[in-house]
């Protein structure tokens, strides 16, 4: 390893003394200096759009906001549909995904015996957790929206489910891998059966870290706007069927944003601080709870 | 299992009957998880299969050609992939370039010189940043980094290194605020995390003897960074870096709002430009269904696909390696 022969070298400089070590000395500082630089920007920047966010949106939060549906510019309204729109699209794209992620996560870390199979899935999940969200709507507007004729919540709430999937896949496969070889060893001998095992023991001693998986699913799909474009569309009336096209956060602050109308850019605005506020709480929380469970379990 | 306490002193049919219905319930188990693990292949293969086979009209119409042509005219039926293959890939570029520094920078600061306390505190405010929706990224780069480029950044650049010879291409132009600049900066700010986080796992996990044996000679932070961890974790680096890559390769709704949207290329930095994701964004909702124009978009999707899909395969190729060191 080339790191064993960088010693001597180093000590030879040090042991020189003079110019030699003046100009380690400087190297050194204005490294420390550059990155105490750089993460300061990083976090200049979060909290820039932090405080953008909060000044530019909490002007235009009110009742109204959660109560009225938006409508057309200089007439008030709020974002009540867009909000109900969100959370029925995630929570049914949640309640899609779960099972399934859970199942294909249950069959990476148990069914070893599969060999290619496994490792092919595990490839494939890996692959779905980083395909550029748009092509997933492009895929499900071809396969649902084009068939059925129009936009629909329900196509909304699919492409969600195929975003949501393989970040369930891949914390339950990480979770039921931290389950001590010990304790399904005891349940074996207890005698219960294999399938059991799985359930009632390994996923309840994994259960935190996989609750948090899905938290932490959930703040990234609430976000997503590129693949609702093409198959929720988006609604500027109350919309709550899945049959027809469904309003949402993310769509919402997309084309109110990009509009001329003042009002219209304030409820962007306001949208944005909304959404921004859930997902984060959701990730701070999340990040809490596996960190308390994690230090529980050991 | 509650009605015997245990198989050796039940009777004889009873095991035989339990272990029989242990065994189905085992088969029915594992026919339902392979068919989940089965599921996500055909998805995958799914995305794959409509994405070409939809794009089969433009490949066909254009041939290779649609690879190198600029052209994008719904009018005369004309479309190409160069001009947003060339803005993807120039974004993705300028982001790295910048996001790799910085990425580095946090990371090295994290590990190395951070108090306690405080390190934690860092680790997780640069991990939310990695939370926040793109399309916030998107809004506040349209907002707040759009006019600041526009009045500070790109009237000074085009002054004092407009007319530098050949560099100077890149920086002239109307100072829109808008274009392939300001896009890779935000696509920077949006990936530093990600190679962050990667970083910052793999210098924790450095065998401790090794950092130690070179401070015992002398070695400053910067000369163990140097020579004993970047490269011991050059592989896993590597890693993070192309995960980052393919995160910026596919980001559209924050490109959509900074990139300006012009069918266009060329040199300069300030010009707007198009990335293949911003464009599927802003022209499928106006292509009819069957037409040449939706074609070429799929055809440009199936693009996209095969370039993230190269990127993110090494990215597993090199984190595979790097854990097994």
């Amino acid at each position: 390893m080339s790191a064993q022969k960088s010693p001597p070298g180093i000590a030879g400089g040090w042991q020189r003394g003079g110019a030699q070590a003046v100009r380690r000395r400087l190297v050194e500082r204005s490294v420390s200096v550059l990155c105490n630089v750089a993460t300061a920007i990083v976090l200049f920047l979060l909290f820039s759009i932090l405080w953008t966010l909060v000044t530019r949106g909490a002007a235009g939060l009110s009742l109204a906001t959660f109560v009225h549906s938006t409508r057309a510019p200089g007439s008030g309204g709020g974002l009540a549909n867009a909000i109900i729109g969100s959370c029925e699209q995630t929570g049914l794209a949640a309640l899609i995904g779960t099972p399934v992620g859970m199942m294909t996560g249950i069959y990476l870390s148990e069914f070893g015996q599969d060999g290619r199979i496994v490792q092919l899935v595990r490839f494939v999940s890996d692959m779905l957790l980083s395909v550029p969200s748009i092509l997933v709507g492009l895929f499900i507007y071809l396969i649902v929206v084009e068939p059925a004729g129009h936009f629909s919540g329900m196509a909304g709430t699919l492409s969600l489910a195929v975003l949501f999937i393989p970040i369930v896949v891949r914390t339950t496969e990480d979770m039921l891998r931290l389950v001590p070889r010990a304790m399904r060893e005891a349940a074996y001998a207890l005698g219960a059966p294999g399938w059991r095992v799985i359930l009632s023991v390994c996923l309840r001693a994994a259960r935190g870290g996989i609750m948090t998986g899905i938290l932490l699913a959930l703040a990234r799909i609430s976000g997503e706007t590129a693949p609702l474009l093409f198959t929720s569309l988006g609604n500027l009336n109350w919309s709550t069927s899945l049959n027809a096209p469904m309003a949402s956060l993310p769509v919402t602050i997309y084309q109110y944003a990009g509009s001329a109308y003042d009002d219209w850019v304030q409820m962007a605005w306001t949208g944005a601080l909304l959404i921004t506020v859930a997902v984060l709480a959701t990730n701070i929380l999340a990040r809490w709870w596996l960190t308390r469970n994690g230090s529980a379990q050991q | 299992m509650m009605e015997c306490p245990s198989p050796i002193t039940a009777h004889g049919r009873s095991v035989s009957d339990r272990n029989a219905h242990a065994r189905s319930g085992d088969i029915l188990f594992g026919m339902i998880a392979r068919l989940a693990g089965w599921f996500i292949l055909l998805i995958m293969a799914g995305i794959i299969l409509v994405l070409v086979w939809g794009g089969r009209q433009a490949f066909l119409a254009f041939g290779p050609g649609f690879m190198t042509s600029t052209a994008w005219n719904p009018i005369s039926h004309h479309f190409g992939a160069a001009t947003s293959i060339f803005g993807t890939l120039v974004t993705t570029g300028l982001a790295l370039l910048f996001a790799i520094p910085f990425a580095f920078g946090v990371a090295f600061w994290l590990v190395e010189m951070a108090p306690l306390a405080l390190a934690r505190f860092i680790e997780t405010a640069v991990q939310l940043l990695a939370a926040v929706p793109s399309i916030i990224f998107g809004m506040w780069g349209f907002f707040i980094v759009v006019p600041f480029m526009a009045h500070y950044v790109e009237p000074l650049a085009t002054h004092y290194l407009g007319h530098v010879p050949g560099l100077g291409l890149l920086f002239r132009g109307a100072p829109y605020g808008t274009g392939l600049l300001t896009g890779g900066i935000i696509l920077a700010i949006m990936v530093t995390p990600f190679i962050c986080s990667v970083m910052t796992d793999v210098f924790v996990s450095i065998p401790a003897v090794l950092k130690e044996s070179a401070f015992g000679l002398g070695a400053t932070r910067w000369e163990v960074m140097r020579q004993v961890v970047l490269p011991w974790s050059r592989q896993a680096v590597m890693g993070g870096i192309m995960l980052g890559t393919g995160r910026a390769l596919g980001e559209t709704m924050a490109v959509t709002f900074v990139i300006g949207n012009s069918n266009h290329l060329g040199w300069s930095l300030f010009a707007p430009g198009n990335t293949i994701a911003s464009l599927i964004a802003l022209e499928f909702p106006e292509s009819a269904a069957g037409s040449l124009k939706l074609s070429a978009l799929l055809a440009l999707g199936a693009i996209l696909m095969v370039i993230s899909f190269i990127t993110l395969a090494c990215s597993r190729i090199f984190l595979q390696r790097g854990k097994m060191n």
